[in-house]
């Protein structure tokens, strides 16, 4: 490359500063590394700090216990049932409902306006903010359902929050399927109906699996609406099904962080321990699947 | 490889929380006597027989501690009756109540005239019943070594007045002689029965105050704030000033009759006026025809004393817990505020009582 400027001098419109070129190009790596070293320093100050204080707070006696206003006797039992409830409930609602929404968009729906304003309101539906599907399940399912404050009624509300997410990972995992399969399937003679069942949701099953779990993930973590819902502060008994009262870690987690005394603030590091195990175990298994998924279709 | 075994162990870790959680109730059941060493309660015998059912408790985040040591306690006593306690706030609690959604209401200040009407056209009668005594401490920055050891309420009427609203923004407006340090003001956010009793009490009008400070429903963040600024100054429930006395500086208060400390001692005797209020438990009449509702309510008032120290609070005079038993066994309906110049210190509500109200 400099030789051949040497070797043309007259070539004055094009004249290469390696230094500089090499220079910008150092200095744009080093920006990139920045950006990606500063989320994962974050990530690692924020565990960091969790596990110092919390990590010892966490044994069998913390997760077997209710809470209590004796720092040493008091544990999240009660809570961890409610949010493994709520979000047992919620999984069933919200994955058949967005992965057939997803199915008819990808595979059924004709390409005219009404497809195309429907796609575009998901979209939307993403991005709208949890208290509003808190005050939207206050609304429907506490008072005019009339189910009252219980697991089912957060369940759908979070089954509602998270619809736009499981719905547009669905969707990208049915896209991703090659046309090539459909077609084989076609020729075999297989119906619509069939080639779905047989050749793309199999095919897809990974992607929609781990948009699914990312997207209950999100849902055990969220407060704002289960508060409006009127999911309870203190609880000292194990939720007995769908239809009955509870309460869920975030909540267990703000109400100790907003007690005056020191120790109730070391349990709710404790609690985001709790919390975060299992929406790390959530994660994890989405990329196990993922793998599986992956290696089987190969 | 090293990315898949991180994941492979939390996934053994997650499991193993997961298990643990499945294991039959009856275990823990077993060990709880053992780990639960607390103090003796008083004992109360249901009217008729055992008892069942769940009584819906939720109301103010102040009063919520102290409703949730007592039924940790009862349901210690009762396994057959559960007891779960939201904090929706005081007038998130009266809405559900007065909606006959809720059994008892925890509440930081009186009820209002407003709530009141919603809850007498659902036909829902109320038993007013006093728990404790709630001092709210006046606090500043340790730093701040101008102010000396006490600020008198007309000193906290120059900070907090509606009119102080971007006037009043140093130290030395507030007291002659004081540097001219800028003045930061934090307080509980306007939804808080606190708020609402500081402003009444301080300003005259509730939820009159200037709008320039800090608010934060959550009393930690108001210790952060003022621990964090020489120039700070704020006002919270007197247990949050005791678990973080290293650093901050609490005040005496001057309403008029010399600088009082808030102490257990001075609240309880009403000395340090006018920041001390009793806080309250509201008993829906149609609850209380429930037995299991009964001996709750009078287990509460009977172990009240020996539990709200527990949760940072002062206990009321063992005489005013004894009335309201009686109040309550009589089905005493009502609310004394309705009487004139009723406030919420002990004594103008045992005089009230005494009056037949």
């Amino acid at each position: 490359m400099s030789a051949q400027a040497d070797a043309v001098p007259a070539a004055n419109v094009w004249r290469p500063s390696q230094a500089r070129r090499r220079w910008s190009g150092w200095l744009f790596y080093g920006l990139a590394v920045v950006s990606t070293l500063m989320g994962l320093v974050m990530l690692g100050a924020l565990l960091f700090d969790i596990f110092t204080d919390g990590v010892r707070e966490v044994d069998w006696h913390f997760l077997s216990n209710y809470p209590s206003r004796i720092a040493d006797n008091a544990g999240l039992r009660s809570a961890l049932l409610g949010s493994l409830w709520m979000l047992a409930f919620t999984a069933i609602i919200a994955f058949p409902l967005g992965v057939g929404a997803a199915i008819y968009l990808e595979e059924y729906a004709p390409d005219n306006w009404l497809t195309r304003f429907i796609q575009l309101n998901i979209a939307n539906l993403a991005g709208v903010p949890s208290i509003v599907y808190g005050l939207l399940g206050l609304g429907l399912f506490v008072r005019w359902l009339e189910l009252g404050r219980v697991v089912l009624a957060g369940s759908m509300t979070m089954a509602l929050l998270i619809l736009p997410l499981i719905i547009v990972a669905s969707r990208e995992a049915i896209r991703a399927v090659p046309d090539s399969l459909r077609e084989g399937s076609y020729a075999l003679g297989a119906t619509r109906w069939q080639m779905v069942r047989q050749t793309v949701l199999p095919s897809a099953a990974g992607g929609i699996l781990t948009g699914t779990i990312l997207a209950l993930a999100r849902a055990i973590g969220e407060t704002a609406p289960l508060i409006t819902i009127g999911a309870l502060t203190y609880v000292a008994f194990d939720p007995n099904g769908p239809l009955d009262i509870f309460t869920v870690l975030p909540i267990q987690i703000f109400n100790w962080v907003s007690l005056p005394q020191k120790e109730f603030h070391s349990l709710a590091a404790g609690g985001i321990v709790v919390l975060l195990v299992v929406l790390l175990t959530a994660n994890s298994l989405a990329v196990y699947l993922r793998y599986r998924m992956q290696r089987r279709l190969q | 490889m090293l990315r898949a075994a991180g994941f492979g162990s939390l996934a053994a870790a997650a499991a193993a929380v997961l298990a643990a959680c499945g294991e039959s109730p009856a275990d823990t059941q077993a060990e709880a006597p053992a780990s639960a060493a607390g103090p003796t309660m008083v004992q109360v015998t249901p009217p008729d027989g055992p008892i069942s059912g769940t009584i819906l408790v939720d109301g103010s985040s102040t009063v919520g501690p102290i409703s949730q040591a007592v039924a940790e306690e009862f349901q210690k006593q009762f396994s057959d009756v559960r007891v779960p306690v939201g904090v929706s706030g005081t007038g998130g609690g009266f809405k559900k109540f007065c909606a006959e959604e809720t059994d008892i209401s925890d509440a930081s200040r009186f009820i209002k005239s407003g709530e009141a009407a919603v809850c007498d056209e659902h036909g829902i009668g109320y038993i007013e019943l006093p728990v404790a005594i709630d001092g709210i401490a006046v606090v500043v920055n340790q730093q701040n070594d101008w102010i000396g050891d006490s600020i008198t309420t007309d000193e906290l009427r120059k900070l907090w007045a509606p009119e102080s609203e971007g006037q009043v923004m140093n130290w030395s407006q507030v007291r002659e002689g004081l540097p001219n340090e800028p003045l930061l003001l934090y307080g509980p956010g306007t939804d808080s029965g606190t708020y609402d009793y500081f402003t009444k009490a301080i300003n005259g009008e509730e939820g009159a105050s200037r709008g320039d400070f800090t608010p934060s429903e959550d009393d930690n963040v108001l210790v952060q704030g003022v621990s964090g600024d020489a120039g700070a100054v704020g006002f919270f429930g007197i247990a949050y000033y005791e678990q973080n006395a290293e650093v901050l500086k609490a005040l005496q208060v001057d309403g008029g009759a010399g600088p009082v400390f808030p102490t257990t001692e001075n609240i309880l005797s009403g000395k340090y006026a006018p920041l001390s209020r009793v806080i309250f438990i509201y008993v829906s009449t149609v609850a209380a025809e429930r037995p299991e509702v009964q001996t709750f309510v009078e287990f509460y008032l009977k172990n009240a004393a020996n539990l709200v120290g527990d949760v940072g609070y002062v206990p009321l005079p063992a005489e005013m817990y004894d009335l309201a038993l009686q109040r309550f066994t009589t089905r005493k309906t009502g609310t004394v505020s309705a009487l004139d110049g009723v406030t919420d210190t002990p004594n103008s509500v045992l005089q009230a009582w005494k009056a037949g109200a």
